[in-house]
């Protein structure tokens, strides 16, 4: 065995071992390292009322209520966050993020009252992987395609125009050319 | 051994012998040497045109406005600070089992670009989020991941640099960049993996790209001619780190025998 070579297996072994080493450690941590849970990870273990944690998913159309404030103090917003399987309704005081709104992906921090509800301390509100011109997005919203309330939007293929397919709502102006 | 005084010593010098090593960078200088004017006419070309695009005539996001315009920035960043560090582990790999002295060169001063590159992913994206997200921060997965990645390049470059004799400077630092290598899947897949603030991929992904093609053309050249930016950047300081060392082993040979000339005289 010539010594590259034996450098070689050297480092195969030591990736193999770093490889392997690592990914038991994620597997371990994997409880920490996810950033939030979804409303049907709390409803399967419900945290204690003390224990504060993140709670993400959509916001439930409709379920939107701004409560009108005393003058000075910060308006309080009730809304559901779901996953479609499970809903669990948050009360919040402060500010919102501009991309707040009913279908929009939220992470809220925060633990529950005692009352059930989910009080959050903090709204972020996360942005999903689609990105369209605002004249698409009409497009679709006028063809029925879509609901932005609704949640996700249809399938990239029909309107990303990379392979226009007849009846699908295709580019409205706005080019970018 | 008695020596007429004045006559140039038989032995090869310390430093014509490490000049011999560079025989195969000597190739590497003459033949980028009419590579780099093309490259950085191209580089600096494709960048100024998916700049004016992206900033210039691309679409606004229906919900994010004009925000958008920061992912032209971000995303090639982002591709080029894994990219990149793909690339340095190759480099590693190559000066470990090869030993292979450009390896040593290119990895050195590929690092400091690639920490420059991830730094300015980090600080976009720390820009959009605010507006976007409503902090600037979080650790969740992926940003934690990248910020790991932008150490490990900043480790490459301080630990290369760190030794006396460069290539025990250049072997720490292969060894480095290849356990950080473990952190790349763990960007890439940070999203799909576990529950985070940030996106998934929005571009490389296995059915259609979730971007409309007013945005996914230009955010395309955009990559390319920051690619290509990098790649001349990196390819430019390899080159004078090169010439770098070609002209130290002719000035150490040239002051040895200058020595052995007064020493004999």
């Amino acid at each position: 065995m010539t010594r590259k070579r034996r450098r070689l297996w050297i480092l195969l072994l030591c990736a193999i071992g770093v490889g392997s080493a690592t990914a038991l450690t994620l597997t371990a941590f994997q409880d920490n390292i996810v950033f939030f849970r979804s409303p049907s990870d709390i409803v399967a273990e419900r945290p204690a009322p003390e224990r504060s944690f993140r709670l993400g998913g959509l916001v439930e159309a409709g379920s939107v209520e701004r409560e009108q404030a005393a003058a000075g103090d910060r308006p309080t917003i009730r809304f559901r966050v779901t996953d479609g399987a499970n809903t669990i309704p948050v009360t919040y005081q402060g500010v919102l993020p501009d991309l707040f709104r009913e279908g929009q992906g939220v992470v809220t921090a925060g633990r529950f009252g005692l009352d059930g509800m989910f009080r959050a301390t903090e709204v972020l509100a996360r942005h999903d992987e689609t990105y369209m011109p605002p004249e698409v997005a009409d497009a679709l919203k006028r063809a029925g395609h879509w609901q932005p309330e609704q949640g996700t939007p249809p399938p990239a293929a029909t309107w990303n125009t990379l392979q226009p397919a007849a009846g699908q709502p295709t580019r409205t102006g706005g080019s970018g050319t | 051994m008695p020596r007429e005084p004045g006559q140039p010593i038989a032995a090869p010098p310390a430093g014509a012998r490490s000049l011999h090593r560079f025989a195969n960078p000597g190739r590497f200088l003459r033949m980028t040497g009419r590579l780099m004017p093309w490259l950085w006419a191209l580089a600096l070309g494709v960048t100024a045109w998916g700049t004016a695009w992206a900033l210039g005539f691309a679409p606004a996001d229906w919900q994010q406005g004009e925000t958008v315009r920061i992912m032209y920035v971000h995303v090639p960043m982002a591709w080029l600070a894994m990219g990149g560090y793909f690339g340095l582990g190759i480099l590693s790999i190559m000066s470990l089992i090869w030993r292979h002295p450009l390896a040593d060169l290119a990895a050195r001063e590929l690092s400091p670009v690639g920490a420059a590159v991830t730094a300015l992913c980090l600080a976009t994206g720390s820009l959009w989020g605010k507006p976007m997200w409503g902090t600037w921060w979080v650790w969740d997965a992926r940003l934690t991941s990248v910020l790991v990645l932008f150490f490990l390049w900043l480790g490459h470059a301080a630990l290369v640099r760190a030794f006396d004799e460069a290539d025990r400077g250049a072997r720490a630092g292969a060894i480095l960049a290849l356990v950080g290598l473990v952190n790349l899947p763990i960007v890439k897949f940070s999203v799909d993996w576990w529950n985070t603030l940030h996106q998934p991929a929005s571009v490389t992904r296995l059915d259609a790209p979730g971007m409309h093609v007013d945005m996914l053309y230009p955010l395309l050249v955009c990559a390319l001619g920051f690619s290509l930016l990098f790649g001349a950047v990196v390819l430019a300081r390899t080159r004078s780190a090169v010439m770098e060392r070609r002209i130290r082993a002719l000035e150490t040979a040239r002051a040895r025998r200058a020595d052995m000339n007064a020493q004999a005289g």
